[in-house]
């Protein structure tokens, strides 16, 4: 049977096109890859190359022939055996017209095109996290500070798992650049705690592709602000293959590190990610405020099948708190914990935030308001069921972040109380965020730019209307 | 502009690794060389061909020209080995033993393409095959292959990693912090850099100070060879070498495979950086196929009709995986939200 030749889309976009010149003539054999013509489209002139052999029999559209839909034959091609005759008397002769008026019945017939879709698109899914687990009557609790907790963590999971490593710069016989990974090296040696060159691009490359083969690596970035360096491999390649692949490829590998403001460092290492993480479908992003909360969700992401962003606070490092000491102390990804029961107003922060939101609740405790604050301790997923059923019962709700407003975690929040509470509100939402500078260096000014224990306060009276 | 012809020299000063000699192939291997490499040519012309039709949507990149590359590099692997390359990617997962109805499907965005329709020409990966993609980001996957092979030298086997980048990411900062940490390390990788002498419309000497790419891991101390890309003998007695180099413990390689593409970057590209003469020269002096098919007859390992043979039989192959490609439904809509997270 005789092959048609089609009118090729060149580009993602092209639907038409001018044959501009004919290369080879009726009668000329042609084979694989010769180039047969010369086609304009809107950005360029392109080479049409045949993929088939034979003769050109018949050509139909002739040299200069203006706006030749996509898909319209051109010309037919014989095949050993075959002749002219061979081609049918009702082959269409496309012309502009026909071109425009509808695509020729051959093409048609040849390009099954997938059927325009009317399908409403799914629903995401709803994944409800679980509860914490329940910590046995009489278990002893245990005074450390967040980074001894998250380096017990680390330790641990690599007890358990031999898969688990650390890597990053002076993350081993520096013992750490915060001290976070302290005594691992002696531990579990330098295979397993890996000194990096500083190359963050190309060590978190290299850890995301020893995820893809299986191992579970911890990728210690020494601030998030150097992930930036590093923020494709996180995105285009950990977040994304496992969907990319059809669900074929995924991987378990945890980017920690401090993240935003530390003390008088100015806007280079003070900037506050998480809002840009958690702007991305395959990561999960964890942000603890308090050292058992940092152990329980550390070990949770090490163990976790998929990328978790894990941003830690240089200022909380020091802070110390009670973890219950149990073999196995493991909370769930995903879950806010009431950090402050109250009726008034609901206060929403994590990590450092959590500091002036805390603050702020003694305070107007004192003026006679109840705050009931929530440490969201996970932002991708955000436990949006725990706020709600806290606004329902307050009515009001004020954000608190250390990262800037626009786009910020604050206006997610915001949005979802609209969505899901727009009734129950009896004040707009209020947010408290750093304010959107660079962050400065001196120290009045990197004061002023980040929130304060007073903003807090006001904004939560001003939603109580007081 | 000189030929593709490779001049074979190794590059490290203090270590330096001698020029492969190509060795003869065997019948069984010229003819497996021939049949895999006009698959895939057979397979791209199709991909190219029903681009054309609007049945293949966004980029599509063809490898051919450059079959003779992951063909003679493929013939030096074993099972547990990786391979990992950019997103001219369709010849390495037929050379890794994809079924191109898989593949072809993948590339029209259908149910039984490899990624399920999800991926589409770019992204595709078999576990199964050792095959991890398939990546968008040129130089991405230069990071990636070190991972790769660094969870080889972890778990102590001796399995070793192609990754493959072209020319134009032989530019990338990644790729010599990938450099770097691979030689540091030893890790068993194997840097195949395609060099088809364009990096989209601009041609090496217009983008590279050093256009010698093989001497790129010179600083770290990697040993490097120029290899005449368009011979597959070249290409496979280069391969293993540098597979057992790795293999051994001795850390990575770097091999630059001197290749060109016939077609546009991709298919939207008009290729008016080059000269068509530039590509007639290639394709009528030194294409990797018509060699071996002379190779097959002139030493008597086929007849004219056994190769015409072969050839059926792949035009047969490709065109039912097209056929397939083309009826396979879409993607059901519930796929939609499915393999974010596991």
């Amino acid at each position: 049977m005789p092959t048609n030749i089609l009118m090729p889309a060149l580009s993602p976009t092209m639907e038409k096109g001018n044959l501009a010149k004919w290369l080879k003539k009726e009668g000329d054999a042609i084979k694989s890859g010769d180039i047969i013509a010369e086609i304009e489209t809107d950005k360029a002139t392109m080479e049409v190359e045949a993929s088939d052999e034979g003769t050109l029999g018949k050509i139909l559209v002739a040299e200069g022939t203006q706006d030749v839909a996509v898909n319209t034959p051109i010309a037919v091609i014989l095949n050993d055996g075959e002749n002219a005759s061979s081609i049918k008397a009702e082959q269409p002769a496309a012309s502009q017209k026909a071109a425009e008026s509808a695509p020729p019945a051959a093409a048609k017939a040849e390009v099954p095109a997938p059927k325009a879709d009317k399908t409403p698109a799914p629903q995401a899914p709803v994944v409800e996290a679980a509860n914490d687990p329940d910590i046995p009557e009489g278990t002893e609790m245990v005074t450390m500070t967040m980074r001894e907790a998250l380096r017990d963590a680390m330790a641990e999971e690599m007890r358990r798992d031999g898969d688990v490593f650390v890597m990053g710069e002076e993350v081993a016989e520096y013992q750490g650049a915060y001290k976070v990974t302290q005594g691992l090296l002696q531990e579990f040696g330098d295979k397993r705690v890996i000194d990096t060159p500083i190359t963050e691009h190309g060590f978190a490359g290299l850890g995301t592709g020893a995820a893809l083969a299986g191992l579970k690596p911890i990728v210690e970035f020494m601030t998030f602000n150097f992930a930036m360096q590093a923020i494709d491999q996180i995105i285009n390649s950990a977040a994304k293959t496992l969907y990319m692949s059809g669900g074929q490829m995924g991987c378990s590998i945890v980017f920690r590190g401090p993240n935003g403001a530390a003390s008088r460092v100015a806007a280079q290492h003070s900037q506050d990610y998480a809002s840009w993480y958690s702007n991305i479908p395959g990561l999960r992003v964890i942000s603890p405020s308090t050292a058992a909360d940092a152990k329980g969700l550390l070990k949770a992401a090490i163990r976790d099948p998929n990328p978790v962003i894990f941003l830690e606070n240089e200022m909380l490092y020091g802070h110390s708190g009670q973890v219950p000491k149990l073999d196995d102390f493991v909370l769930p990804i995903g879950k806010a914990k009431i950090a402050r029961a109250g009726k008034d107003v609901t206060i929403i922060s994590w990590s450092n935030g959590m500091n002036y939101a805390l603050k702020a609740a003694d305070e107007l405790a004192k003026d006679g308001i109840e705050a009931e604050v929530i440490d969201l301790r996970t932002l991708k997923p955000m436990d949006t069921d725990t706020i709600i059923a806290s606004v329902k019962k307050t009515g009001r709700a004020v954000t608190v972040e250390e990262g800037w407003a626009q786009s910020g975690v604050g206006a997610e929040i915001a949005m979802r109380i609209m969505e899901h509470a727009f009734d129950y509100l009896d004040a707009p939402v209020a947010r408290i965020t750093g304010k959107e500078v660079p962050m400065p260096y001196a120290a009045n000014l990197e004061k002023l730019a980040l929130p304060s224990v007073a903003e807090v306060v006001e904004a939560a009276k001003s939603v109580c209307y007081r | 502009m000189s030929a593709v012809k490779a001049k074979s020299n190794t590059q490290t000063s203090d270590d330096p690794a001698p020029s492969t000699p190509l060795i003869e192939f065997s019948k069984e291997q010229d003819l497996s060389a021939y049949q895999t490499m006009l698959t895939i040519r057979r397979f791209e012309e199709k991909a190219g061909q029903m681009y054309g039709m609007g049945l293949i949507g966004g980029f599509c990149h063809l490898y051919i020209g450059q079959e003779a590359v992951v063909v003679g590099m493929q013939m030096a692997l074993k099972e547990g080995d990786q391979v990992i390359t950019g997103y001219r990617d369709h010849g390495h997962m037929i050379a890794c033993g994809l079924d191109p109805k898989g593949v072809m499907a993948e590339l029209t965005g259908r149910a039984h393409g490899l990624s399920k329709g999800k991926g589409g020409s770019m992204h595709m990966f078999s576990k199964e095959k050792g095959f991890y993609g398939g990546h968008g980001i040129v130089g991405a996957q230069v990071p990636l292959g070190t991972g790769l092979a660094f969870a080889n030298r972890y778990r102590g086997n001796d399995n070793v990693t192609l990754a493959y980048f072209g020319d134009g990411a032989a530019n990338q900062g990644q790729v010599y912090e990938s450099f770097n940490m691979a030689e540091l390390w030893k890790l068993p990788v194997v840097y195949v850099i395609e060099n088809n002498r364009y990096a989209m419309g601009t041609s090496s000497t217009r983008s590279s100070a050093e256009t010698n790419l093989s001497r790129r891991g010179l600083s770290f101390k990697i040993p490097g060879e120029q290899v005449d890309g368009m011979d597959v003998r070249a290409v496979k007695a280069a391969a293993d070498k540098a597979v057992a180099w790795c293999r051994a413990g001795k850390g990575p390689y770097i091999l630059e495979m001197l290749t060109y593409r016939y077609r546009g970057h991709s298919m939207s590209d008009p290729a008016k950086y080059r000269t068509r003469e530039e590509v007639d020269k290639v394709r009528t002096s030194h294409d990797p196929i018509d060699m071996v098919r002379q190779r097959v007859l002139d030493k008597k390992f086929a007849k004219e009709e056994d190769l015409k043979k072969i050839d059926a039989s792949v035009r047969d192959l490709v065109n039912e995986a097209a056929e397939f490609a083309t009826h396979d439904p879409e993607p059901d809509v519930s796929e939609l939200f499915t393999d974010i997270y596991r």
